[in-house]
């Protein structure tokens, strides 16, 4: 992996006097200017509803800006086809606030989904991602079904699906808003040693004591703009 | 204690079948639980059922015909009418010795009074005194091939006999193979229209399965997996669900020939199936209609995997 990053010369995500507007409504987003760099850690803070999540399906590529422009690993995503999409997602790990756990399937089958995805056989990943469960703390979740796990496991669960592919880059949106606070250390832990083995990590988090805890760079949103500290 | 380790045995294999049963099910990324596959299984079963009727008697009509006309093809009639001054019997004599000379006549047969009477029985009833009467007389040519010099035999017909025309039943059998013809456009006709139904059903039932897994989708998406995928993840439950319901209705289209063939018409017509068979040939559907129908069950179960397939890339573009 530590190959992979150093062939990336440039920014994992640059976006550049980005605006973005729902329909013929006002702008959510205004003028954001920022870069993620390789092996970053930063934190995307802000009040509720200052477009957090927004920011991070813009950074996933789930939405496209009304204005400006954003490049992911080096491509500038107006330019990206149908068949690019997959790829460039496959680079990027996602942690949802709502976990999008698939209840029909199990913990390792969850976690195991975007290696599923690209074709690999169950043999040739089972004791990868036994490893990774066992690592969150869900060794012995293997096969239970979401319904039945608690919120701090089944956020586990979601972090170890972000992170089976070993992408370049992790978005976690809210990662620690459902668990208590010894858990969302614990997390936070994870997360660094995951930033320590290469991968650049952002967080959406509104909570200010979690962040004082770490030194990170800091990306502030506010009323749709965005101010970096850091 | 014996009984006791028994049972918790039969507990555990009970837990690990059910275990793997579970595994099986929750091995499919999209639950067949969440498509409506009862209700279009049931609406493919009946559209595979209506096709594959519409196949059967679509050849039992096609057979019919074809058999109307090799027995029409088989005879000519030659039509003696009476000429003043000519007896019609030297001159029915005549033109049978004619025919019976002509390259490719196998049998020539001179219906006498009676029979001409009987053929007019049907029209005038019976007991009428019209034996006096000047009818035309009949001659029945059957022919032995195709290469039967018609042209010839009526030509000559004509310039040596006076009053006889020869008929071939060309007319006839012009008409059949205009019906026919009509009938088998009507049914290819009434094919497209049920698979052009079954296609439509299919697309609205993956546009609904789609909406009730939207969430699984969107997951897929995220992850990383490509249209294709996820479009084959949908096409593997279709196609499941058409092959089910295509060889359902059409197995039961082909049991009904086999019903109607085999038992409902020798038990409603007895020995009488001669009379029946002059309409409607043997009024069983043959070797085509119960392939055809197979064939309309595989047909019907990949149209509704690439329908469905189709549907889901669509509906991908869309949501983009």
């Amino acid at each position: 992996m530590q190959q992979r990053h150093q062939q990336e010369a440039g920014d994992l995500i640059r976006f550049e006097n980005v605006g973005l507007r729902y329909g013929v409504g006002p702008e959510v987003l205004r003028d954001i200017n920022f870069n993620i760099a390789p092996q970053s850690f930063q934190f995307l803070t802000g009040p509720s509803g200052a477009g957090k999540t927004t920011l991070i399906r813009l950074l996933f590529m789930s939405l496209r800006p009304t204005r400006g422009l954003v490049t992911v690993f080096g491509r500038e995503i107006s330019t990206l086809t149908a068949a690019d999409y997959a790829p460039f997602r496959r680079r990027i790990g996602v942690v949802f606030q709502d976990f999008r756990l698939l209840d029909h399937l199990t913990t390792f089958e969850n976690v195991a989904l975007p290696l599923r995805v690209i074709g690999r056989e169950e043999s040739s990943y089972r004791a990868d991602v036994v490893e990774l469960l066992r690592w969150v703390g869900l060794g012995d979740q293997i096969n239970v079904h979401p319904p039945i796990m608690s919120g701090g496991e089944k956020q586990r669960a979601a972090i170890a699906r972000a992170l089976i592919t070993q992408p370049e880059m992790l978005l976690a949106d809210e990662p620690t808003g459902n668990v208590d606070p010894p858990l969302a250390r614990r997390l936070m832990r994870l997360f660094i040693e995951l930033n320590r083995l290469g991968t650049a990590v952002l967080i959406a988090t509104h909570d200010i004591n979690l962040m004082n805890q770490f030194d990170a760079r800091r990306l502030v949103l506010e009323d749709g703009r965005l101010t970096i500290y850091g | 204690m014996a009984d006791a380790d028994l049972a918790h045995r039969l507990q555990v294999a009970a837990e690990r079948r059910r275990r793997r049963v579970g595994a099986r099910r929750s091995n499919q990324l999209i639950p067949e639980s969440s498509i409506a596959g009862s209700a279009l299984t049931m609406v493919i079963a009946i559209m595979s059922f209506l096709a594959s009727l519409t196949l059967g008697a679509v050849t039992l009509v096609r057979d019919a015909s074809s058999d109307w006309q090799l027995d029409i093809r088989r005879e000519v009639t030659i039509q003696v009418r009476p000429v003043e001054g000519a007896d019609i019997e030297t001159e029915l004599a005549r033109a049978a010795a004619m025919a019976r000379l002509t390259q490719g006549v196998s049998s020539v047969e001179v219906l006498d009074q009676a029979q001409n009477l009987s053929l007019l029985e049907p029209w005038l009833g019976t007991g009428l005194a019209i034996s006096d009467l000047p009818l035309p007389r009949l001659i029945v040519v059957r022919l032995g091939g195709r290469n039967a010099d018609l042209a010839g035999l009526a030509a000559r017909l004509q310039a040596e006999i006076p009053g006889t025309s020869l008929d071939d039943h060309g007319a006839w059998a012009s008409r059949l193979r205009t019906m026919a013809g009509a009938t088998v456009a009507a049914g290819l006709l009434i094919l497209g229209l049920v698979f052009a139904a079954t296609a439509v059903s299919i697309v609205f039932a993956t546009r609904g399965a789609m909406a009730g897994n939207s969430h699984i989708v969107s997951v897929l998406h995220f992850v990383g997996a490509e249209d294709g995928y996820i479009a084959r993840e949908f096409q593997r439950h279709f196609l499941l669900l058409g092959l089910r319901g295509g060889l359902a209705g059409a197995g039961a289209a082909a049991l009904m020939f086999a019903v109607i063939g085999f038992i409902l018409v020798p038990l409603l017509f007895g020995s009488d199936t001669q009379s029946l068979s002059v309409l409607f040939g043997r009024f069983t559907v043959g070797p085509i209609g119960y392939f055809g129908a197979l064939a309309i069950a595989f047909v019907i179960a990949l149209m509704t995997a690439l329908t469905s397939r189709l549907t889901v890339y669509s509906q991908l573009a869309e949501n983009r």
